[in-house]
């Protein structure tokens, strides 16, 4: 129930990826054969990949992770394109690896806005209309929110953000494949992959940059890339991410239909079993995967590592989770009561649940809330 | 990020000890607060200066309900005095260790405790006084 998370790699992928760990294993940048074939290969990945987002294949950079990606698309815009200006803006609601860039830059002397949400968990339009002046050099708001699942606009703050003059880049790490990402239509300038969000591998990533948009490299050495990406080429990791997101969008409306179904069925019943529960972020504008729901009264590390016992696992937003020990920036910039900050679990479905699953979930969830509020002191 | 509780840990949070309230407590106490994800509410029933019964409510994370569980078992039954001197490393000791960002929870615990009795001592201080006053006017 954590697939926001990570999930599990489809087995059609890994078998697709194996031959390249132990028999095609040359680098890429070897200019003999078994370095060359591959080298080849990226190629026909890139263009496999780009066609699914109408991209322009030379305008795909393979990374290690879509943190790395947000890393480099954020500051690597930002420090190249200083003449044009040094003031970015991001969404409250980012991930951590965008919110940190963004600080990091301000560290550096940037000027950042942080872009507010309303209270379902959209960006407010007419503020970024105001935010955005001449020194504005790049906008960031992220496709689908981690936590809450919530859908930007993406066309039209693209749309805004280009009438003003600024470049855009999105996150969509947890938009595949519930979002049809046409970059050509969408006019996105910069996006930002994940592999093992979508059954997928682990340690691949990808960046879309654009041809006509500066951009300096974060990782430097070799010359993969164009000079934007150093390192050597992770093979198997590339041909794993083509592959999923192949099936992704192959079997997207089925899929879809899927999530969407257990999804429903699992936020009725919760609803019909358990008292005081609410749906954070907006209902109708969110991906079919996703809940993240507030158990009034009773404190999400507790729900969470209750339900790990029973073998059920989720994520949780409140600070007692957190390394730093500081509650989810997300739940906060919607504007929740501070009281039910604490009090938020985020389910999230994917291709491997099934109805009995959730069955089982609601009778624990049931338990488990239950069992912790017999001893909460608040009322 | 390792999160990673003990047996007894565990154990604690899924078993806690000495839940809810004392009936007639001689003195009640809260710490923490929602904002920060913790709260711990005590109370305690004490006799002849001893603590007989101690209870607790938590609004916390599992090692908030294990520190307050583990605190209450280790008190019963001690003077208020050597209560008073309860260190939050001797919880962390009796638990085989935390995690290093929830030692704060064996803190707020051992807080917890110490404002109960300080509740406890204010409001009986006022009682023997007036019991000392009486005996000095016979």
């Amino acid at each position: 129930m954590d697939n926001a998370a990570t999930t599990k790699i489809d087995s059609r992928v890994l078998l697709k990826m194996k031959p390249y760990y132990l028999r095609h294993y040359g680098n890429a940048s070897s200019i003999h054969a078994l370095g060359q074939e591959n080298d080849l290969l990226l190629k026909a990945c890139k263009e496999k990949i780009a066609k699914i987002f109408q991209a322009n294949p030379n305008n795909l950079v393979f990374t290690s992770s879509a943190t790395e990606a947000n890393n480099f698309i954020i500051k690597g815009v930002m420090r190249a394109n200083r003449e044009k200006g040094k003031h970015l803006i991001v969404s409250a609601i980012e991930h951590p690896c965008v919110l940190n860039s963004a600080r990091e830059l301000e560290d550096e002397g940037y000027r950042v806005d942080y872009l507010p949400v309303n209270s379902d968990g959209l960006v407010k339009l007419d503020e970024l209309e105001k935010m955005i002046g001449p020194e504005t050099v790049l906008v960031s708001v992220m496709a689908v929110n981690n936590e809450i699942g919530v859908i930007q606009d993406l066309a039209k703050i693209s749309e805004l953000v280009h009438k003003k003059g600024a470049y855009f880049h999105t996150d969509a790490v947890q938009a595949v494949p519930y979002l049809n990402l046409d970059i050509k239509k969408l006019k996105i300038d910069f996006m930002s992959l994940s592999a093992h969000k979508f059954y997928g591998p682990l340690g691949a990533g990808l960046a879309f940059i654009s041809s006509d948009i500066k951009i300096k490299p974060l990782i430097v050495g070799g010359g993969q890339e164009n000079g934007l990406r150093a390192g050597t080429y992770n093979i198997p990791a590339i041909v794993g991410m083509t592959e999923a997101l192949i099936l992704s969008y192959k079997e997207r409306v089925a899929y879809i239909k899927k999530v969407k179904t257990l999804r429903d069925y699992f936020w009725k019943k919760i609803k019909q079993t358990i008292p005081e529960v609410y749906l954070n972020g907006s209902v109708s504008k969110r991906t079919p995967n996703n809940l993240n729901i507030r158990f009034r009264r009773i404190e999400g590390e507790a729900i969470l590592m209750d339900l790990s016992f029973k073998g059920i696992y989720v994520s949780t937003g409140s600070a007692c989770s957190a390394q730093n020990l500081k509650v989810s920036s997300t739940l906060k910039a919607l504007g929740l009561d501070p009281a039910d900050l604490n009090s938020n679990i985020r389910f999230s479905l994917g291709r491997y649940n099934t109805k009995a699953e959730i069955d089982y979930t609601v009778k624990c969830l049931k338990e488990t809330v239950k069992r912790l509020r017999q001893f909460t002191p608040i009322i | 990020m390792s999160l990673n509780y003990t047996k007894k840990t565990i154990s604690h949070f899924l078993h806690p000890k000495n839940l809810g309230s004392v009936k007639n407590a001689n003195a009640t106490a809260s710490v923490g607060n929602m904002v920060c994800g913790d709260q711990l509410s005590f109370s305690i029933k004490v006799k002849d200066g001893v603590i007989k019964d101690i209870k607790f409510l938590s609004f916390g994370c599992a090692s908030n309900i294990a520190t307050a569980s583990v605190l209450t078992e280790k008190v019963k039954g001690l003077t208020i005095a050597k209560a008073k001197n309860l260190d939050w490393q001797e919880i962390v000791k009796d638990l085989g260790g935390l995690p290093n960002q929830k030692i704060h929870c064996s803190i707020l615990a051992v807080e917890g405790l110490k404002k109960v009795i300080a509740e406890y001592e204010t409001t009986h201080q006022a009682v023997k006084v007036k019991k000392t006053l009486k005996k000095s006017k016979k």
